[in-house]
């Protein structure tokens, strides 16, 4: 099958992304925060699955919105969310920081509109069944170092998850 | 293919499957409590329709005739979205599952499977990682300690037994080097199923003990442990709310069942002879008879077994499971790597 | 060439070493007890040394290379993605070392604030490897999860006095400005790689000298340069991205103060080196007006905040912003308008002996931490001298290298690269920098006139340990020695600079 409605899909699942991201940062709820945050991953799962990457998209689901997001859900269900949800939500500075935010936007709008056509312009050629095996082949070949030292990061990521929260060590 | 016709025909399968699969519930449902009932010396449900074979039916109509009840205390919202979130997931699962090769109508090749899409598997492990938010949210939204007890339980277990779940399928993959069920069923054609020919019994079993965790059964059923916490997670619900997460469970356990027979039971492999009719049938017969076989392991393990304790449920998973499964990938890996 | 070779073998040999000590430690530390905990330092130290046999390996390829009449060239391994020139040995050994000596320093200390595990030493050991990947990178991917690992660890040791709440605070807020410095730089690399189509480092210089072509729209570039060196700023710690730094070095026990200082800011400038010179090398015309910018504002802000402090591990730390500004004066050096190694060389020697005197002033520090004396306000340091007079004059030493006193270490660093600055024409920037110099004496000599001048207000001795008197000796001679007989250690510096094998790099060292 190819493709269907690509640029309305595209659109669609960005503005999902951004509206939900900016739900994270303005509900007053956490859980509602947090469902928002799930919904910005899963607009992200459905763009990679829009550039061929299928393994990728199944991947961002089953870690980030079904194992993280579980997780950070499971934190704020267990402690009190009453207190959050009567403070405020801006500090007074947020007239600056939202000022500075959109003149940073404006700046990089204007980049991209002025540097069109400076990134290289390519078609995702690669054949969506490969997606699997080409990520499995990077990964264990042109990229093994890094990958193993990410295994090392994610070592010391645990180390310093039990230095900090057991009592005993 | 026009596409008039590839919407027909996915609209006619996907209509065919959801049937076929809600049916399927209602009357595993009576299954089990026929099952059980014999374990247990009684009779189980006899009265409606011979047998008892119009209980499912009976048992339906209640739960839509009931009245709706939603209490005064809960977050509205959410509390009525997670049993839709619940079913829709359990339901989706079902598109990319194969149950036979495919069967030609006029000129039509229709490849007996909703959706054929490449990285089924993740797609399955994705939706019931995603699953846990319906009861998740349901224990937060009701508002109930019992409710959010229930469902802090399942989602902890569910995620701790997702990891042993998805590491006990590497290793079938290895030796199918694809995500596509379609083809991992194919890799075993002959007899060669993934449970003996490349040694993974150990994975099933890995398999076996974290699928009945995710979909709360007995023994790792203490999210609605009713001794300690009146019904978990849908104490609040009633009517069809309550009903959709009763479906959404039993829908579940097909999703599993259907993955272990595809996976390790060889999927619709089996001895094919006769006319060309029984040809296209048998497979399908096979398939679905390894489901039943799987699904009646489910009732039998109910039948028999205690609950599990929490601390216990929570070793069994992290400190066997885990490192068997890690063990097994080592292994197979090794196995495959100096064969090759 | 797909698959794992020998040579990829030998040239990642240092980081599987440490790697694999640093999970012995963590294994043996379940097996020890309370006391005995000092086996866990012995094993990370072996670590080091046998990481260090290691690299010497790696440098006698170099030798044979040059034996057999061969051009320098640099060792390839894992598809390219690790690049071991000798610009990488010698950053190699400069991070053993500090840690090694870090390791001499930390036993007591760690004892003293009874938070003596062997997790502190695997961390250490994990965060050298990560400054490895850092410093032998040729690929962003592995820069950045380099960076990552020598970041989280580092997160983790500032925060290893659970029960210190300022080092909590520490902790926490290293990590939120770090993940969000890394945020910035991660998005500068994404725009790299997308102007590029490759991570490797040499490709993304080739593509941007295309993109810099006259009449190109530099837009895109120009927004990567800019958040690429937002984020490796931060990680050096230059003003205006430099307010982590008081508030993490204060709270972080003093041996990871003094490690962090030295190691970590060597390995963020290995980074920044290897991007600025061997990926972002056409963007010059580019970068260098944020160079001095950011340089200037690093010497005023370091310089003039050090002057307030009360807090000698807060004084260090505005004093180590301080230096940062000095070494990218050799980094504007070494690229502007007339390209020139000695800017470079410059960075090199004055990292090499800023890890010597500054890992001193920390380990001094750490000795004063005595049972119920925190001991990091300048006025624990009174009376220093009548206390434990040779530790006083080790610190002095330390201080006046510091400032850049002839004959010590420290007035080579700054030798060089000044003279770096009036090679290539900077003489406004030369001159403020040695008015710098001039008013970073004044806090110098505060802390010294602290310890000589002043009677002590506490009369708790000041003891040191065997391990302690083992690194600040190591500390001192090197400051020392470097100063009066720095030949050996310009030869091992001028022996590192030859990095002439990529092109981009060979136009701007020669």
């Amino acid at each position: 099958m190819t493709p269907v409605a690509t640029p309305f899909f595209f659109y669609f699942l960005s503005a999902i992304a951004l509206l939900s991201g900016l739900a994270v940062i303005t509900q007053k709820n956490p859980v509602h925060s947090a469902l928002a945050l799930i919904m910005t991953l899963l607009s992200l799962a459905g763009l990679y699955l829009m550039l061929y990457a299928p393994f990728v998209a199944g991947v961002q689901i089953i870690l980030y919105a079904g194992g993280i997001m579980v997780l950070f859900l499971f934190v704020i269900m267990l402690v009190s969310i009453e207190k959050s949800s009567r403070e405020y939500q801006f500090n007074h500075q947020w007239h600056v920081a939202a000022l500075a935010t959109a003149v940073l936007g404006g700046l990089l709008i204007y980049v991209y509109v002025r540097g069109r056509g400076i990134f290289p312009n390519r078609e995702a050629v690669l054949p969506e069944t490969l997606n699997t095996q080409q990520v499995s082949l990077h990964l264990f070949n042109d990229y093994l170092l890094p990958f193993e030292i990410a295994s090392l990061l994610l070592l010391v990521a645990i180390v310093g998850a039990v230095v900090m929260a057991k009592k005993r060590i | 293919m026009p596409l008039s016709q590839y919407i027909l025909i996915a609209v006619v399968k996907i209509a065919i499957a959801l049937f076929v699969l809600l049916t399927a519930c209602a009357y595993v449902v009576l299954a089990e409590r026929k099952l059980i009932a014999r374990m247990q010396n009684r009779w189980g449900p006899t009265r409606v329709g011979p047998f008892g074979f119009l209980q499912p039916l009976a048992d339906g109509l209640k739960f839509i005739l009931k009245e709706d009840l939603i209490p005064s205390h809960v977050y509205k919202p959410l509390y009525i979205a997670a049993p839709m979130l619940s079913l829709t997931l359990a339901l989706t699962a079902i598109a990319v599952i194969p149950i036979g090769q495919s069967v030609t109508i006029g000129n039509a090749n229709i490849p007996l499977q909703i959706t054929d899409v490449n990285i089924a598997l993740l797609i399955i492990l994705g939706l019931t990682s995603v699953g846990v938010y319906g009861i998740a949210l349901a224990g937060w939204a009701s508002n109930s300690k019992y409710s959010l007890l229930g469902s802090l339980r399942a989602s902890a277990q569910m995620i701790s037994y997702e990891l042993a779940l998805g590491l006990s399928l590497i290793g079938v993959l290895i030796g199918a080097g694809s995500f596509s069920l379609r083809e991992i069923v194919n890799s075993q054609a002959g007899w060669h199923w993934n449970l003996w020919y490349r040694g993974q019994f150990v994975a099933f079993f890995v398999y076996l003990m974290a699928a009945f965790a995710e979909t709360n059964r007995v023994p790792f059923d203490l999210p609605e442990a009713e001794t300690e916490l009146v019904a978990g997670y849908h104490t609040e619900y009633s009517a069809m709310k309550f009903a959709m997460f009763f479906v959404a469970e039993y829908a579940n356990m097909f999703t599993v069942a259907c993955l272990a027979t595809l996976l390790f039971l060889g999927g619709w492999d089996g001895p094919v002879f006769g006319p060309a009719w029984l040809m296209v049938v048998l497979p399908v017969l096979w398939f679905v008879l390894k489901v039943i076989l799987f699904i009646f392991v489910y009732i039998w393990i109910r039948g028999t077994l205690p609950r599990f304790r929490y601390d216990q449920l929570m070793a069994f998973g992290w400190k066997f499971l885990l490192p068997l499964a890690l063990a097994n990938i080592l292994i197979t890996s090794l196995v495959i790597g100096l064969t090759a | 060439m797909p698959g794992f070779h020998r040579g990829d073998y030998l040239l990642a040999l240092p980081m599987m070493l440490l790697t694999l000590f640093a999970l012995g430690v963590l294994l043996i530390d379940l097996l020890l007890d309370r006391s005995s905990k000092v086996i866990n330092a012995w094993a990370a130290f072996a670590g080091l040394a046998f990481s260090a046999a290691a690299v010497h390996n790696i440098q006698r390829a170099f030798a044979d290379q040059a034996a057999r009449g061969e051009p320098s060239s640099p060792f390839f391994a894992f598809s390219g993605t690790l690049m071991v020139d000798r610009f990488a040995v010698f950053f190699f050994y400069l991070f053993l070392a500090a840690a090694a000596i870090t390791i001499l320093m930390s036993v007591r200390y760690l004892e003293v604030e009874d938070e003596h595990h062997g997790e502190y030493y695997a961390l250490i050991l994990f965060s050298v490897v990560g400054m490895m990947c850092m410093a032998a990178g040729n690929d962003l991917i592995l820069l950045f999860i380099g960076l990552e690992l020598m970041a989280v660890s580092t997160y983790i040791l500032v925060g290893f006095l659970r029960r210190d709440r300022r080092s909590n605070e520490a902790a926490l807020k290293y990590l939120l400005l770090g993940a969000f410095s890394s945020g910035i730089f991660a998005y500068g690399l994404s725009l790299l790689y997308g102007l590029a189509g490759s991570t490797n480092l040499q490709q993304i210089s080739m593509a941007l000298g295309n993109a810099m072509a006259p009449g190109k729209a530099r837009v895109v570039p120009a927004v990567a340069l800019v958040t690429t060196a937002a984020g490796l700023f931060f990680k050096i710690a230059a003003v205006p991205f430099h307010q982590w730094a008081p508030d993490a070095y204060e709270g972080a026990p003093t041996s990871i103060t003094g490690f962090m200082s030295v190691a970590g800011k060597a390995s963020a400038w290995a980074l920044l080196l290897r991007i600025f010179l061997f990926a972002l090398g056409p963007m010059r015309p580019l970068y260098v007006p944020i160079l001095v910018f950011v340089a200037i504002a690093t010497m005023t802000g370091g310089n003039l905040a050090a002057l307030t402090q009360s807090n000698v591990k807060r004084l260090f730390a505005y004093s180590s912003i301080a230096h940062v500004g000095y070494i990218m004066l050799g980094l504007i050096a070494g690229t502007a308008f007339l390209p020139n190694p000695d800017g470079i060389r410059g960075i090199l020697v004055y990292l090499l002996v800023y890890t010597f005197m500054n890992l001193g002033v920390f380990g001094v520090i750490a000795s004063l931490r005595r049972r119920d004396i925190i001991g990091d306000e300048l006025d624990d340091l009174n009376g220093l001298f009548f206390k434990a007079p040779t530790e006083a004059v080790l610190m002095l030493t330390f201080l006046l290298s510091l400032a850049g006193i002839p004959p010590l270490a420290g007035f080579y660093g700054k030798y060089f690269i000044f003279l770096a600055l009036i090679e290539s024409g900077h003489y406004a920037l030369a001159t403020l920098a040695v008015i710098y110099v001039a008013v970073s004496a004044y806090y110098y000599l505060r802390v010294a006139n602290a310890m000589f001048m002043r009677t002590a207000g506490d009369r708790v001795p000041v003891t040191i340990s065997p391990g302690m008197w083992a690194g600040l000796a190591i500390t001192g001679a090197a400051t020392v020695v470097i100063g009066i007989y720095p030949e050996p250690f310009l030869r091992m510096v001028n022996w590192s600079m030859h990095v002439a094998q990529n092109p981009t790099v060979a136009q701007l060292l020669r």
